[in-house]
């Protein structure tokens, strides 16, 4: 007997098809089987009435740090992706910076074995660039991919080598996976934990300049534009990165990028005080910065919302500034986040959102979902534009509450998460 | 001075001067002038402190912060107990917070402290109820360092304002540097920086701050120099070539003083590298004041402990008439 969902009478928003109406969705076994009005219900479908909610293909973040394996005091596979879940995702790809690295198949295999056991968002694996992500020589990028990654990073790490990039984006051709790199240039950022300007002479903290990652995107787009190979460039944090990247695009270059939530909203202001839950890498940057992030997100240039979540618990970012890791979770305030201070602001559209948190996520790993077209895959989230909430991080399904935003006021939540045509979380 | 005044309260703590007033710069200033004598009397002692405790809490090698501290506290009378980093649970892995919960355990009064990173001075004094005087922080302020500049500056000349103050050297790694211009600024000097580029932070000129490429512009120009020390790590990162090459270009020698339109005063917050960003015949000469700076260290630092401890600063003099401990 196959078992069959309506969501009824929502808000079907779906970019990859330019469709925006209400109207009924039916997912039969797992399959989106049919989209329009007033679908019938069959005796036996589970109904789910959606009337003034929003309909979406399946959210997709392409950067997540689940920390396992050896880190799983911060995440675990299966705590992150019920994060995952309750943040409106239905798939999440995992970054290979763990201990040991996913720099062979049977790491990969492993990740990708507890994802299916964590049985909620889907898991997909990022095998390393380079073995032991120590930028020296290529890790075995086809076995990888045939276990199961669907990218290659060393995320966490820049590739410092341009000779060995420029081998990554060559042999990574033949797998149509992309290369994502975490631009920065750690010869003018080792060492440093904040944006360079007044604020880090003020606070005495040695400053990372935009320079640092404007290099390593420069250099990557002209390394992709050489080879002819598929380029995803990380967190983009600055007005010449997304001026870079936007020229490199019109040019036909092969590039994709992402923007993170907190470099969408999020000063070096909030660095004041020595926050440490404000201490990630790429840093919070400035107004400018902010206000060119948002300018690329919205024409396109940066084609995927990504958060970066990255536990960290909550002593080791009890400590003084320098000392603190990098980073945020992100994966269960993202949608708020977008909705109510990138959407609520006119900056780009519901439409856009989703097709940056989706369809754009989708396209750039080559990833199934990002469309409700009849016969994908049943991923759906499901968004309630109206709950006004706040965040709470003692209420996260993530094992750590590192945010900048605790106590932020926020309008717009995901309410139910569909997996495969299987409800794995709702609000 | 009427001890009903009002005077602007320092508050908990002292983790830099970019967050005090003028008012309470000069209310330290001026409290600190009564406190000047105690060190010259026979016997050096005021009951003021009587019954706290202090710890001086050094993550950092220190010994003329750390010697002015005690001598300060031990001058009125605070039972004191020094840590340092080595040979201490601190250099066992133990964190910052743990520390600082460990003291307070202890029912401890005050913490002065010294650590290596930015902003760890105002993790500390965000955690515990005890005062927290900030004993040096990273590259970030060294508060008591820059107050006793600014008393030494006002000894010789009377006033601040208007004055023309260069700093002189590593700006980008000196919390010397974030503390006297902070405070400088607040009592009105003009204030500039002359170094190496490699050795200023981003943006400077931004605080109001004039930039001097060439130790010859800033002698041109300048009432006071406040000469900083050169590390020698600095040469070893590379931020110069040499030291030699440092002293030949940005050091204070002699010869370049001599082209000074006005008598400049010199100051150096110590220790000193002789021959480096300083030559002997400057420091050991007639404009020199390094030696009133530490001096004047002990009594602000007196000044700071008294003023946190709830004195009012009009009855400093009265404190320190007090019988004789």
């Amino acid at each position: 007997m196959s078992v069959k969902v309506l969501l009824k009478g929502g808000r079907i928003v779906d970019p990859s098809q330019g469709l925006d109406g209400i109207l009924d969705l039916l997912l039969v076994d797992g399959i989106v089987a049919s989209l329009g009005k007033g679908i019938s219900a069959a005796e036996d479908a589970e109904i789910v009435d959606c009337s003034n909610l929003i309909v979406s293909p399946g959210l997709i973040d392409v950067h997540v740090h689940l920390r396992e394996p050896g880190e799983e005091h911060k995440e675990t596979i299966a705590s992150g992706v019920q994060a995952a879940v309750a943040g409106g995702y239905t798939a999440v790809c995992a970054m290979p910076n763990t201990d040991p690295p996913i720099d062979d198949p049977a790491a990969v295999g492993f990740i990708v074995a507890e994802g299916r056991k964590a049985n909620a968002a889907k898991v997909y694996p990022i095998g390393c660039i380079s073995v032991q992500r120590a930028g020296e020589s290529l890790a075995p990028i086809g076995e990888m991919v045939d276990a199961g990654a669907v990218a290659i990073t060393d995320d966490g790490n820049p590739v410092m080598d341009s000779g060995l990039m420029r081998l990554a984006l060559e042999y990574a051709q033949a797998f149509n996976i992309p290369v994502a790199d975490h631009p920065e240039d750690l010869g003018l950022s080792a060492g440093r934990h904040m944006n360079e300007s007044i604020v880090s002479t003020r606070l005495g903290l040695a400053g990372k300049p935009n320079a640092a990652e404007e290099i390593h995107i420069v250099r990557d787009l002209l390394l992709a534009e050489l080879t002819g190979g598929q380029i995803h460039l990380q967190h983009i944090s600055t007005q010449y990165g997304v001026e870079a990247i936007r020229q490199a695009k019109a040019r036909g270059v092969r590039v994709t990028a992402e923007a993170s939530p907190h470099h969408l909203v999020l000063t070096e202001q909030a660095v004041e005080g020595y926050n440490t839950d404000a201490k990630m890498n790429p840093p919070l940057r400035t107004a400018e910065d902010v206000a060119a992030v948002r300018a690329g997100l919205a024409d396109g240039s940066l084609d995927v919302i990504a958060t970066d979540h990255a536990p960290h618990h909550y002593d080791e970012k009890e400590t003084a500034f320098e000392d603190a890791p990098n980073g945020l979770v992100g994966l269960e305030t993202a949608v708020g986040i977008i909705m109510t201070d990138i959407v609520g602001q006119g900056v780009i559209d519901i439409t856009t959102m989703i097709e940056r948190m989706s369809c754009g996520p989708a396209r750039a790993f080559g990833l199934a979902g990002g469309t409700l077209s009849e016969g994908a895959v049943g991923d759906v989230t499901v968004i309630d534009p109206n709950l006004t909430w706040s965040v709470d991080p003692s209420v996260f399904r993530s094992k750590s509450r590192n945010t900048p935003f605790a106590g932020r006021e926020l309008k717009g939540a995901p309410n139910r998460t569909i997996v495969a045509g299987r409800t794995v979380w709702v609000r | 001075m009427n001890p009903k005044a009002a005077f602007p309260p320092l508050g908990k703590d002292l983790v830099g001067l970019e967050s005090l007033s003028q008012e309470q710069i000069l209310m330290i200033l001026d409290t600190a002038e009564p406190f000047k004598e105690i060190s010259e009397r026979r016997i050096k002692k005021v009951p003021v402190l009587r019954g706290k405790t202090i710890v001086n809490l050094f993550f950092e090698a220190s010994t003329r912060t750390r010697v002015s501290f005690e001598f300060a506290e031990k001058r009125l009378s605070a039972d004191t107990v020094n840590i340092s980093a080595v040979g201490s649970s601190v250099s066992k892995g133990e964190t910052l917070v743990d520390t600082a919960r460990n003291l307070e355990a202890m029912r401890i009064d005050m913490v002065v402290m010294r650590h290596g990173s930015s902003g760890a001075a105002r993790f500390l004094a965000n955690r515990i109820p005890s005062n927290v005087i900030n004993a040096g922080d990273g590259r970030h302020e060294h508060p008591t360092q820059g107050l006793l500049d600014l008393l030494t500056i006002r000894d010789h000349h009377h006033q601040i304002r208007g004055l023309k103050v260069c700093l002189v050297g590593d700006i980008l790694h000196s919390r010397v540097a974030r503390s006297n211009m902070y405070g400088l600024l607040k009592l009105g000097a003009e204030v500039a920086v002359c170094a190496p580029k490699t050795l200023l932070p981003a943006a400077i000129s931004d605080l109001g701050i004039t930039v001097f490429k060439r130790i010859e512009e800033a002698v041109e120009w300048a009432d006071v120099l406040n000469v900083l020390r050169l590390q020698l790590e600095r040469m070893e990162e590379g931020y110069v070539p040499s030291l030699r090459e440092y002293n030949r270009i940005w050091g204070v020698t002699a010869p370049k003083l001599e082209l000074a339109p006005k008598d400049l005063l010199i100051l150096h917050p110590g220790p000193m590298n002789r021959g480096v960003e300083i030559d002997s015949n400057v420091a050991d000469g007639p404009h020199s004041v390094i030696l009133n700076q530490v001096t004047n260290g002990v009594a602000i630092r007196m000044a700071v402990l008294y003023l946190l401890a709830g004195g009012h600063p009009g009855s400093a003099e009265a404190a320190k008439k007090e019988a004789e401990v």
